[in-house]
């Protein structure tokens, strides 16, 4: 199997990569359309700024190519909000438009003022996605975010903090989590685990 | 519901951890890898390694570390110690480190924090202050492992680091710290109810009852220690149960 890191200008992919080997698989980290295109799996993982990120997507290419796979494609934290509709983040980001949601900013409340929402945190899931099988009920996956995907028709998993958003898309081949599975213990490892296996 | 975190803290000089005795189930204490990956497989929901080792080898020895840890550890881990500017950050995250912890040179030089945050994210960027309360009843930050006072005031410090760009404080008290009294929690519910960002608190932990203290009356996302784990004085798997039993959110494996 050819698993394709998709490789561009947002940090923290080589935690994947590791997490993959852990696993026993040896990815291909890549930014080029052909090696994109000709993987089994792609994994579109990231951490940065929506803006920033989309404009490079953009400016090479990579946008069309992400918008055209066909493949099992796994979008983690940035990478699932760059698969959404569009993102607050940077203004009113346009991004690759796989999902109908949005991207927006927490809003701390009276009881819940911290933001970034850093840690660990329970994740509820649609039983039947096979995305989440052989999971416990409600398990904890890790988190570091400031921006959530809204809750809507390609939701398969959610998660509550200041309020309840997207843990989890799924719309035919493309799949998104907003936690870290890289990071997230063994709990982790099933997810990626259990992608790997569509 | 986000669970409190509990964080072991590991002391590394020349590739070697220098706490951590008496451990049963792992080759080699010594060995920071391993000694980690139990914390692991125990619950441990963050790890945090500090380089304490002074030589040019030893820090380069200290990168090669990072890797290693990040190949064999799922969990989440800061780097500390030693980072003076931003091309050490720089080798660290890129080593795989998710968070460093910058104490000294971000009293130094408090640009150093804005720069880490601009160049990496807020999420990258934690700031340890070492405080100690003196008589006056003031919280002053000192430099270079608590040996240095200098003019600043924690709270003021605090706040200055979170605007600055800083995405954690972890805060040490050097009056708790080494004393397994219980955490500074007076002190850091000051903290953590004027911060938007989470806080660490670290020093003080002798028993299960002083992190369900620090977590509710001092108000801490997360709490530190070293000894009481390393020497086995505490489990992290007991500790995390009966903490869960007293309604604290616990992540349990």
């Amino acid at each position: 199997m050819k698993v394709v890191i998709i490789k561009y200008n947002a940090g923290n992919i080589f935690s994947v990569d590791y997490a993959l080997r852990r696993l026993g698989v040896e990815a291909t980290i890549s930014g080029d359309a052909d090696i994109i295109k000709s993987a089994d799996k792609v994994i579109f993982p990231g951490v940065g700024e929506a803006e920033t990120t989309m404009n490079y997507l953009r400016e090479h290419g990579l946008d069309n190519v992400i918008k055209n796979l066909t493949q099992p494609t796994l979008g983690i934290c940035i990478g699932m909000q760059l698969l959404c509709k569009s993102s607050e983040e940077g203004g009113n980001v346009e991004c690759l438009g796989i999902f109908d949601e949005v991207v927006k900013r927490f809003v701390p409340n009276e009881s819940i003022i911290k933001v970034p929402h850093m840690g660990w945190n329970t994740v509820t899931a649609d039983p039947s996605s096979p995305l989440f099988k052989n999971l416990t009920n409600d398990p904890y996956f890790y988190y570091v975010h400031s921006y959530h995907a809204t809750v809507g028709k390609d939701t398969i998993a959610t998660t509550d903090y200041i309020n309840q958003y997207s843990a989890a898309l799924h719309k035919d081949n493309f799949y998104a989590v907003q936690f870290h599975p890289e990071k997230s213990g063994k709990v982790g490892e099933q997810l990626l685990k259990n992608f790997l296996e569509l | 519901m986000l669970a409190k975190r509990i964080i072991p803290c590991l002391d590394i000089k020349d590739g070697q951890t220098v706490k951590g005795v008496n451990f049963v189930n792992i080759r080699s204490v010594g060995d920071p890898v391993e000694l980690g990956a139990e914390y692991s497989r125990l619950g441990a929901d963050e790890l945090v390694f500090l380089d304490i080792t002074a030589s040019h080898e030893g820090r380069k020895t200290f990168k090669d570390l990072v890797r290693r840890i990040a190949e064999n550890i799922s969990i989440p881990f800061t780097v500390g110690g030693g980072i003076h500017e931003i091309g050490d950050v720089d080798a660290l995250l890129c080593a795989g480190a998710d968070k460093v912890s910058i104490n000294s040179a971000a009293i130094k030089n408090p640009d150093l924090i804005s720069e880490v945050a601009k160049g990496f994210g807020s999420q990258v960027c934690t700031v340890a202050i070492d405080a100690k309360l003196d008589e006056s009843g003031e919280w002053t930050c000192y430099l270079n492992g608590g040996r240095v006072a200098t003019e600043k005031k924690l709270f003021a410090w605090a706040k200055e680091a979170q605007e600055r760009g800083a995405g954690e404080i972890l805060f040490t008290s050097m009056n708790h710290d080494g004393v397994k009294q219980g955490f500074a929690n007076d002190a850091l519910r000051v903290l953590s109810e004027s911060l938007s960002i989470p806080v660490i608190a670290s020093g003080g932990a002798g028993k299960m009852e002083h992190f369900k203290d620090v977590f509710t009356e001092g108000k801490a996302d997360a709490a530190l220690a070293a000894s009481i784990f390393h020497f086995h004085e505490i489990a992290i798997p007991d500790l995390k149960k009966y903490l869960r039993d007293e309604g604290i959110p616990m992540r349990i494996v």
